[in-house]
């Protein structure tokens, strides 16, 4: 048995644990797997405050231009039907974002945390994919908790099972738009930056994302919409809108699929090697 | 020194570098400039050099976190720069700066490590409380890294990197910023780790640091290998070189400098380094003298006062690696 028995502490056998073929071919997974695990239970460990921390926002913007503004007959009635899909929409983006920038931000600079996976036996570009993984994840939880407090807030939400499945596909789209966004972000901005830029980025994001109005209804705006259209958070709206409400007006779902794809891919490759850049030298 | 040799008859070393050039972007000169050395397994290999020498980039590379521009390193076999996921597996760090887990208690910041690195939970969770315990940590195992002290953060960071049984341990600049009780704790760690056959790799600017632990101590500065030899043959190579120590209150008029060419002046006097005074109130001088040293302290003494400048203190010694140092490169180490 070549299985490492027993190992005295402290005590290093030249050759190490690692050198075994499977080991070898498996182990970055698992690896991997491993800080996946550890993220989880982190965040497991503090679930409330998280919830607490990324629903809070779109409650209220629920709350307000859902519920206060259309029973003060300031907004139409229709409205939450445009309203609600646009803030599960933002509520994936945003908390992707969010769950990736800060903390690479604080771990590259003031805990260099990150260190020990970056240590650890896989490829440094994986540790960054961790990151958006599971930042994606909890994005994809924030957006799902918006189903019951629509129900709560609103008294119904719009949903049709037939398109259940491709609406779970545009939430885990949107988590990891935002996530990569997040790894930009968090890889690029100087720590002492960070404040401003969130508060620079973060607010024409949440507002440029078509999350409260549908994009095809900004023809009177035009530099507006073409504003709107550079934000990968319209597509994710748009794409849920029209999967959730499709007598409302907007952006064909294919399309919207397709560009979300498309800046995905974008977003993933500068993130990455913005990652790369900070991680080795 | 004979290497230790494998079942193939190649010969293996537990580090080796060649022609190891580093230059980052944007700089106008190399940070390292063709560094090659070797360590032997079990060895315990310290890299004795100031601030700014070369000595955390030549670990940063060999522990695949800074890319080197030309030549190759080799840590237990597997090159850095070829196999970066395989080195990880054989080599483990001590960082200069805290990067323990803020989210995870001691006991698990070891366990998640080992993890990491597909140490099966049975054996991690034991090894874990084997390190705790060797290591003086075991009474407060669900503590969080920001309740204890800069000693025992270090030796946390230890016993994290010897979870996966790494072939290799490097230690960058472990002592920094220790107080005296800690930093003896740790000497003794390392002097253990070598008993059991560990090859550690340890860098510092503290030459008693590396004098006490090291087999032998590669010496550089400015990206270029010096030196490198036991720490007796290295101050054995300084001849029959003799020092006095001088510490003094300045008075009200001279400079530092002034003074330290009027005691270069004294006949049998080989140089005069200023250094830096621990207290940081006064100056202090190591005059390398032929002979005796002590005939030099009346004339020494003589000099200083002339100079306005009151000695506080004399000390006469031997060489040590600081001369050695002072001696290649001209300046302090600190």
């Amino acid at each position: 048995m070549s299985a490492p028995s027993e190992p005295v502490a402290g005590v290093g056998r030249p050759g190490g644990a690692a050198t075994a073929g499977p080991v070898a071919r498996w182990g970055p997974w698992r690896t991997g797997l491993a800080i996946l695990r550890r993220d989880l239970m982190v965040t497991g460990r503090e679930f409330p405050i998280f919830l607490a921390q990324v629903i809070l926002q779109p409650l209220f913007l629920l709350f307000v231009f859902g519920k206060v503004l259309t029973e003060l007959g300031y907004a139409q009635a229709g409205y939450q039907e445009v309203l609600f899909p646009g803030l599960v929409a933002l509520a994936a983006v945003l908390t992707g974002l969010q769950s990736t920038a800060l903390p690479l931000v604080i771990e590259f600079s003031y805990s260099n945390e990150i260190e020990d996976r970056l240590l650890a036996p896989l490829p440094v570009g994986a540790v960054a994919v961790e990151k958006v993984v599971f930042a994606a994840m909890r994005g994809f939880v924030a957006a799902t908790v918006m189903f019951p407090i629509g129900v709560w807030i609103l008294g119904s939400i719009p949903w049709r099972a037939s398109t259940g499945v491709a609406v779970v596909a545009m939430m885990v789209l949107g988590s990891l738009l935002g996530a990569a966004m997040g790894l930009i972000l968090g890889t690029y901005v100087p720590p002492n930056r960070i404040n401003v830029t969130f508060a620079l980025v973060l607010t024409p994001l949440i507002f440029t994302g078509s999350s409260q109005y549908p994009w095809p209804s900004l023809d009177h705006i035009r530099w507006f919409q073409v504003v709107s259209a550079l934000n990968p958070m319209t597509y994710v709206s748009e794409g849920l809108r029209g999967l959730m409400v499709p007598h409302v007006p907007h952006i064909a779902t294919w399309a919207c699929f397709m560009v979300a794809v498309t800046y995905l891919v974008v977003l993933m490759v500068v993130g990455m090697y913005g990652f790369n850049r900070r991680a080795l030298s | 020194m004979s290497a230790p040799v494998v079942a193939s008859g190649a010969t293996t070393f537990a580090v080796e570098v060649r022609d190891l050039v580093k230059r980052y972007a944007k700089a106008p000169v190399d940070s390292l400039t063709g560094v090659s050395f070797q360590v032997e397994q079990g060895e315990v290999f310290g890299f004795l050099g100031p601030n700014g020498a070369g000595k955390s980039t030549t670990i940063g590379i060999l522990t695949t976190r800074i890319r080197p521009t030309g030549g190759r390193a080799i840590v237990a076999g597997v090159d850095v720069a070829d196999d970066p996921v395989g080195a990880r597996r054989v080599l483990g760090v001590v960082p200069q700066q805290n990067n323990l887990d803020r989210s995870l208690s001691v006991r698990q910041n070891l366990i998640y490590h080992a993890s990491y690195h597909g140490v099966p939970r049975a054996t991690r969770n034991k090894l874990a409380d084997a390190l705790l315990e060797q290591f003086g940590l075991a009474d407060r195992p669900d503590g969080r890294p920001d309740d204890f002290s800069g000693g025992q953060i270090q030796r946390m960071m230890i016993a994290r990197a010897l979870m996966h049984n790494p072939s290799v341990l490097f230690l960058d600049e472990p002592s920094t910023g220790l107080d005296p009780a800690a930093r003896l704790f740790l000497w003794e760690k390392v002097a253990e780790l070598k008993a059991a056959g560990t090859t550690v790799v340890i860098t510092t600017h503290d030459m008693d640091e590396a004098a006490t632990l090291s087999d032998r101590v590669a010496i550089i500065d400015h990206g270029t290998l010096l030196a490198l030899d036991t720490p007796q043959r290295l101050v054995q190579g300084m001849h029959s070189e003799r020092t006095l120590d001088c510490t003094m209150e300045p008075g009200p008029t001279g400079d530092a400098a002034s003074l330290a060419i009027a005691l270069g002046g004294l006949a049998g006097v080989r140089a005069v380094d200023q250094l830096d005074d621990p207290a940081g109130i006064g100056w202090r001088y190591r005059i390398d003298v032929d002979g005796e040293p002590a005939p030099f302290v009346a004339p020494v003494a003589t000099v200083v006062a002339e100079a306005g400048a009151k000695l506080t203190d004399v000390r006469l010694g031997e060489p040590n690696l600081e001369d050695v140092f002072i001696h290649m490169t001209g300046r302090a180490l600190r």
